[in-house]
């Protein structure tokens, strides 16, 4: 078998994001950029499945800038076997990402799909599903554990009053939760093999996908601000607190 | 407009998260509902109820009873076929669900949105909340996520929509449901609480979570919600987690104890009325967001604090 993992290159999650003034979006400019976190979970799910014997192969392919091969690179040296980039500077939603990944899906023919559950930059939480639905193919997202099991996959899923197991058909898709696993960090012996995996450059046009927006961006602006209020003493004043907001 | 709204229910009552969505679907217009479940009569009755409420289609089927996405988007794209938009909550199922009625129909989701700012123009989260964006729609049909937080919860009670049986196409036999392991507590749901006591790594492991935050949540009777550190290390289980990627909430009082205040934990809690924060260290970033902050050991704060409520 052979999985696909798909992965995103975003802002680095420790960077607290910045407005940009004319309103036009987040400013990326001179600013730390890293995988996708869920799709660090994804490649180490892979991984692992490889190394339990159940995989052969694993792709990992990224829509994006040039600079998402630095993304790939990053799955290669984790233990992936090979990547592609399909190259854009454009900005791609994620029903035209599920369009291209339709696409790959029909000629790299994967048992199983490996997504995160959400990009932490546009926080969607679709790409997934619409890649199952464009496929006609069963999904098990929010996974806390997956289990491959002859043609099957079964699929913990974290859900708003616990955890949920459904039973899938491969070819499966499923998108990863924070407790799936913990993604190793690639060894510098890996770093310098990944350099030499094969990745190979494409267009959304070598798919022939149309990727046009459908969603035109108005404005981007700054959140209400909180501003920090007042430091209390002691637990009497803060108790004098609650009684004041009448819930104690 | 006519929307389509899914409804979130136990088979017998309705979760108020589907209350907070109609209140949205209704500044797009008409609202009807989707009670898709199996024996979920009552459920669908329920939510005739819910004022504003112009028709109710239910789906009895056994095929439905789990909201197996694979199961349930058929329908709701069979149903699309005379609806202009299809509204969910974000929860974890509403965020199951919809994208793939959304690829289905060739539609860009908007995710858990904000605000309803015309009829094809919207305000959503993004980078963990620290942008707004406003976004419009070019799709003939709108598919929606909807934050509950962000909107009021219509009435319960008050409406007297006619129910209408819909078929569907039942089990596409792609999945099936094996079994939940379902958190069963006495204590206020967190999405709907008005009062959350949560805590963070500071709380070490489950027992002495137990023993310091849950005294401190009976006394308020408070739910009970957790930092992604505290539910990753093992205190708490997973529908515990407040964030980003966690639960939204916003409560009339939050106290975060012992918890840092990262960027997606805030993402999650900042819209609370009043956020209450208990840290050791005063230069914790929960401090830039707390109404009140009391910098104290946690060990000795909280027992004191339950000890004098
Ligand atoms: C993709 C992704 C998604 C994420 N999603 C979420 C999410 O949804 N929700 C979420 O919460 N996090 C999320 N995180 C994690 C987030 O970045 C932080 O790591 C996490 O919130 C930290 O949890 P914490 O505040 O409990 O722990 P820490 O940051 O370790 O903070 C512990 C705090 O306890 C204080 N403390 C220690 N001992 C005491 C004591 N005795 N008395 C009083 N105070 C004490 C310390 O001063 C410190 O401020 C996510 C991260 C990633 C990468
Ligand atoms: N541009 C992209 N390139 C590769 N994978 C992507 C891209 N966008 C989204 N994905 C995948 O889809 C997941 C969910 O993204 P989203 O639906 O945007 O929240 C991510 O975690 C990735 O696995």
């Amino acid at each position: 078998m052979k999985i696909l993992v798909p992965v995103k290159r975003v802002i680095d999650y420790n960077v607290k994001p910045r407005v940009k003034a004319d309103g036009t979006g987040v400013d990326l400019a001179n600013v730390k950029m890293s995988m996708n976190p869920f799709d660090e979970i994804a490649v180490e799910e892979a991984i692992r499945i490889k190394e339990a014997g159940k995989a052969e192969e694993i792709v990992a392919v990224s829509v994006g800038p040039a600079k998402a091969q630095d993304t790939l690179r990053t799955a290669l040296a984790m233990g992936a076997d090979r990547a592609i980039l399909i190259e854009t500077d454009a900005e791609i939603e994620p029903l035209a990402v599920a369009k291209i990944l339709k696409a790959i899906v029909a000629e790299e023919n994967p048992g199983l799909v490996i997504l995160g559950k959400q990009a932490i930059d546009d926080d969607s939480n679709q790409t997934g599903q619409m890649l199952a639905a464009l496929l006609g193919r069963p999904q098990g997202t929010f996974a806390s554990k997956v289990e491959i099991d002859g043609d099957h996959v079964a699929v913990t899923r974290e859900v708003d009053g616990g955890l949920e197991t459904v039973k899938l058909a491969l070819p499966a898709i499923v998108t990863t939760d924070l407790r799936l696993n913990e993604p190793r960090y690639a060894s510098l012996p890996n770093i310098m093999k990944a350099k030499k995996k094969p990745l190979d450059v494409k267009t959304s046009a070598d798919y022939g996908v149309d990727v046009a927006p459908r969603l035109k961006t108005l404005k981007v602006s700054e959140p209400p601000v909180r501003s920090a209020g007042v430091k209390v003493a002691d637990v009497d004043a803060l108790v004098a607190k609650l009684k004041e907001l009448g819930v104690a | 407009m006519k929307t389509l709204v899914w409804v979130e229910h136990d088979n017998a009552s309705i979760k108020d998260a589907t209350l907070h969505t109609v209140t949205a679907a209704a500044k797009l217009g008409e609202v009807h509902l989707l009670v898709a479940g199996a024996g979920c009569r009552a459920a669908a009755e329920a939510a005739a109820k819910i004022a504003g409420v112009a028709k109710v289609h239910l789906a009895d089927n056994a095929a439905y009873e789990h909201a197996l996405a694979e199961n349930v988007a058929p329908l709701i794209v069979e149903l699309m076929g005379h609806h202009d938009a299809f509204l969910a909550p974000a929860t974890t199922t509403g965020k199951n669900v919809a994208p793939r009625v959304a690829a289905l129909l060739d539609v860009m989701q908007l995710s858990d949105i904000l605000s309803v700012e015309g009829e094809k123009t919207f305000t959503r989260p993004i980078y963990a909340g620290n942008a707004i964006a406003t976004v419009e729609s070019s799709d003939a049909k709108l598919v929606i996520t909807v934050r509950g937080t962000a909107f009021e919860k219509a009435a319960a009670e008050g409406g007297s929509a006619a129910i209408e049986d819909v078929a569907g196409a039942g089990d596409a036999g792609l999945s099936s449901f094996v079994g939940a392991e379902l958190a069963k507590s006495e204590r206020p749901e967190l999405t709907s609480a008005k009062v959350i006591v949560s805590g963070g790594r500071a709380l070490k492991d489950s027992e002495t979570f137990e023993q310091v935050i849950m005294p401190l949540a009976d006394k308020l009777g408070a739910a009970v919600g957790a930092s992604r550190a505290a539910v990753d290390a093992g205190y708490v289980p997973n529908d515990y987690q407040v964030g980003q990627t966690g639960k939204i909430v916003a409560p009339e009082v939050y106290i975060a104890v012992g918890i840092s205040g990262a960027i997606q934990h805030l993402a999650g809690m900042k819209d609370s009325k009043t956020i209450i924060a208990i840290n050791k260290d005063e230069d914790a970033p929960i401090f830039q967001v707390a109404d009140v902050g009391l910098v104290a050991d946690l060990f000795t704060a909280v027992p004191e604090l339950t000890g004098k409520l």
